[in-house]
């Protein structure tokens, strides 16, 4: 591995940041010359995170390969950075919902704010740092460079409502990153220590009283990671601002609750995993039982949404208990299908977020949430006609349309899309049907969790149905939206990405299966970060 | 010493709890500042509590770890003030546009009815 390769590992937060910076000084006149920087800079993003991912799946990797020491000093002492293949999948995910809600905005939706591609660059910068440290407090700053980044996207577009959804969602995230500083902080004065790799391995060794303290710090810490993460108990300001928010920035929101599930799955697998001694396996049955009832939580709100923002912040939510109940679950030969279903369903969510407003355009301004698109819109009004660059497309019902019933697949789970694949990986997981190991003994919860992610396909499906009937079938006004091909080529692409990912679902499960064989070794991880040479001399 | 630590802490988080339960968007925000205060003393007595012991090394003491205290929850105290303090404003921001939009200062936008 040649020196400069080595460095990769931090351009995915150094780009971002930089070119997040370098545009605040740019004039808000020239938004399309922004816009097209931070599209450079996504897609720059996308393919290096291609490239990290070859890296992280190369199997006879050199020996301090994908971790990045920052200021060169050795793993405990100093904050390291760890590229694995869980980490760049996630930082794939990332940069490719990234470019696709970017292009969505540069049709119109950029216009309704200041400093939109700044904001998009930074959070973008935060996400890829959370992915990628390998050290509790750095987690902590990019999570909160994430988060006030985000703060920043929902009050983009402004308006009472987004204002009021913004505030209530910036004091449930101000109080759970005071909960996460509690966390780490009781985790460092019972281990000393902040670096994850070396967490798990003073874990088995401490004394009963000092791991009590350590779980109690875990505990609090996993609170603040499942408000992010949406879990039922602490999930009910999600609908509200996910549905207030601007549709790109829905969009990329769609990833955020995905990054508490990503720190949940790898702090429990790493930290909690066999290795831990009697602490093994701490707060699966938390896991569990909040997965359980937020799918039960999520599908009654897809069921009672009359909104399709709504119905879509609770597919969120639905996403987030089946990850979640799946790893409290805590079957091996689950986690390859949920890590699967974790991509299919933030892809499919983002389409769907993004498709929404390209419906709901058309319809009456009245209409429920409409209220709070249109009110958006009242300031950019009168620039409206000369700011919407491009031409529109040509049967716009029928794309239109045809992508929806694409979304309403994707989200029920039916063949043949991905949305399928990755629910009959997760369930043939739990059956123990992959045929490597033989097959466990199928509990009362498994049999909950596969009633309830059956059902909540169902009611997925029952409520996408209800919505499509109404607004394609039985609309009463006539009014084809203007949708212009940059806005609907974003939607096509997610939804193009889930069936290319159905279609190669081989390969892709194959790589979802190395990623859960790696995260079940932890001890590969910490001796993989704990040995790692320093650059330069030895 | 301890007690007084641990019932500053005590104190700052129960009135920071009350304030940020309560309706007005200035108690939330009050609230949250004093969470915020007792979340780095906290974090700053998980260093242990050490009395006239430097956190840098001094010529002479290098090695003898019974002469200094623990920097590190001092540099992760010091992060957290600032971006605590960030926060906080930004929140104030928010929390006047909340007020020029809806001409109240209730959290939700609206007065309760009382009937």
């Amino acid at each position: 591995m040649t020196n400069w390769m080595h460095h990769l590992l931090i351009l995915p937060i150094l780009l971002p940041l930089m070119v997040g910076a370098a545009m605040i000084p740019i004039d808000e006149r020239n938004r399309m010359a922004k816009g097209v920087m931070g599209f450079v800079s996504t897609l720059a993003l996308f393919i290096l995170s291609m490239v990290l991912m070859r890296i992280a799946s190369m199997d006879a990797a050199p020996a301090g390969s994908g971790v990045y020491q920052l200021g060169n000093w050795p793993a405990p002492f100093g904050i390291v950075l760890v590229l694995d293949r869980l980490s760049a999948l996630m930082l794939c995910l990332t940069s490719g919902l990234a470019l696709a809600a970017q292009a969505y905005s540069i049709a119109r939706w950029h216009t309704s704010g200041h400093h939109f591609h700044s904001l998009f660059q930074l959070l973008i910068a935060g996400l890829n740092g959370s992915f990628l440290t390998g050290d509790l407090f750095n987690l902590f700053v990019f999570f909160e460079i994430m988060l006030a980044a985000s703060y920043g996207l929902l009050l983009h577009g402004s308006g009472p409502l987004r204002v009021k959804a913004g505030l209530h969602y910036i004091a449930i995230n101000l109080a759970a990153s005071s909960l996460f500083l509690i966390g780490v902080s009781l985790i460092y004065g019972a281990t000393g220590t902040l670096n994850m790799a070396d967490l798990s391995m003073k874990l088995a060794a401490l004394s009963p009283d000092d791991r009590q303290m350590v779980e109690v710090g875990a505990g609090v810490l996993g609170v603040a990671f499942l408000v992010k993460a949406g879990m039922w108990p602490l999930s009910f300001w999600l609908p509200t601002a996910y549905a207030a928010a601007t549709p790109p920035v829905a969009a990329v929101f769609a990833i955020l609750t995905k990054v508490g599930i990503y720190v949940i799955l790898r702090l429990s697998l790493l930290v909690f995993g066999a290795s831990a001694g009697a602490s093994a396996g701490f707060g699966q049955s938390v896991l569990l039982a909040g997965g359980l009832l937020t799918i039960a939580f999520g599908a009654i709100g897809v069921l009672a949404s009359q909104a399709m923002g709504r119905l879509a912040a609770y597919s969120v939510l639905v996403s987030s208990g089946t990850l979640l109940a799946a790893i409290g679950l805590g079957h091996p030969s689950m986690i390859a299908g949920a890590l699967f279903y974790l991509v299919s369903s933030t892809l499919t969510i983002a389409a769907f977020f993004l498709l929404i407003e390209l419906v709901e355009r058309g319809r009456d301004a009245g209409a429920d949430v409409l209220a709070v698109t249109m009110e958006a819109y009242g300031d950019a009004d009168e620039d409206e006609e000369e700011e919407e660059a491009g031409a529109a497309i040509p049967g716009t019902m029928a794309i239109l349309g045809l992508c929806f019933c694409l979304s309403a697949l994707l989200l029920a789970g039916l063949p043949p899309l991905s949305g399928f694949v990755a629910k009959f990986a997760i369930l043939s997981g739990l059956f123990g049907l992959s045929g490597t190991d033989a097959a466990p003994a199928i509990s009362a919860a498994d049999w909950t969790y596969v009633t309830l992610l059956i059902v909540s396909g169902l009611a997925a499906m029952i409520a996408m149905n209800r919505v499509g009937i109404r607004t394609f079938w039985a609309s009463i006004e006539n009014t084809v939206p203007r949708v212009v091909v940059i806005e609907i080529t974003p939607v096509v692409v997610l939804l193009a990405a889930c069936i290319f990912l159905s279609l190669q679902a081989g390969p892709a499960m194959r790589y979802m299966q190395a990623t859960a064989d790696s995260l079940f070794d932890p001890a590969g991880y910490t001796e993989r970060v704990l040995s790692a040479p320093r650059a330069g001399g030895q | 010493m301890e007690i007084i630590l641990s019932a500053a802490i005590g104190v700052l988080t129960a009135s920071g709890v009350y304030l940020l339960l309560r309706p007005r968007t200035y108690q939330v925000i009050i609230g949250l500042s004093l969470l915020s205060y007792a979340v780095n003393l906290f974090i700053f007595g998980m260093g242990r509590l050490r009395v006239n012991a430097p956190p840098v090394l001094e010529p002479g003491g290098v090695g003898d770890l019974g002469r200094f205290t623990d920097p590190v929850p001092q540099a992760l105290v010091l992060t957290a003030i600032v971006i605590g303090f960030a926060m906080t404003a930004l929140f104030l921001v928010v929390l006047l546009a909340s007020r020029g939009f809806t001409g109240t200062d209730h959290v939700d936008g609206r007065e309760q009815r009382h009937d």
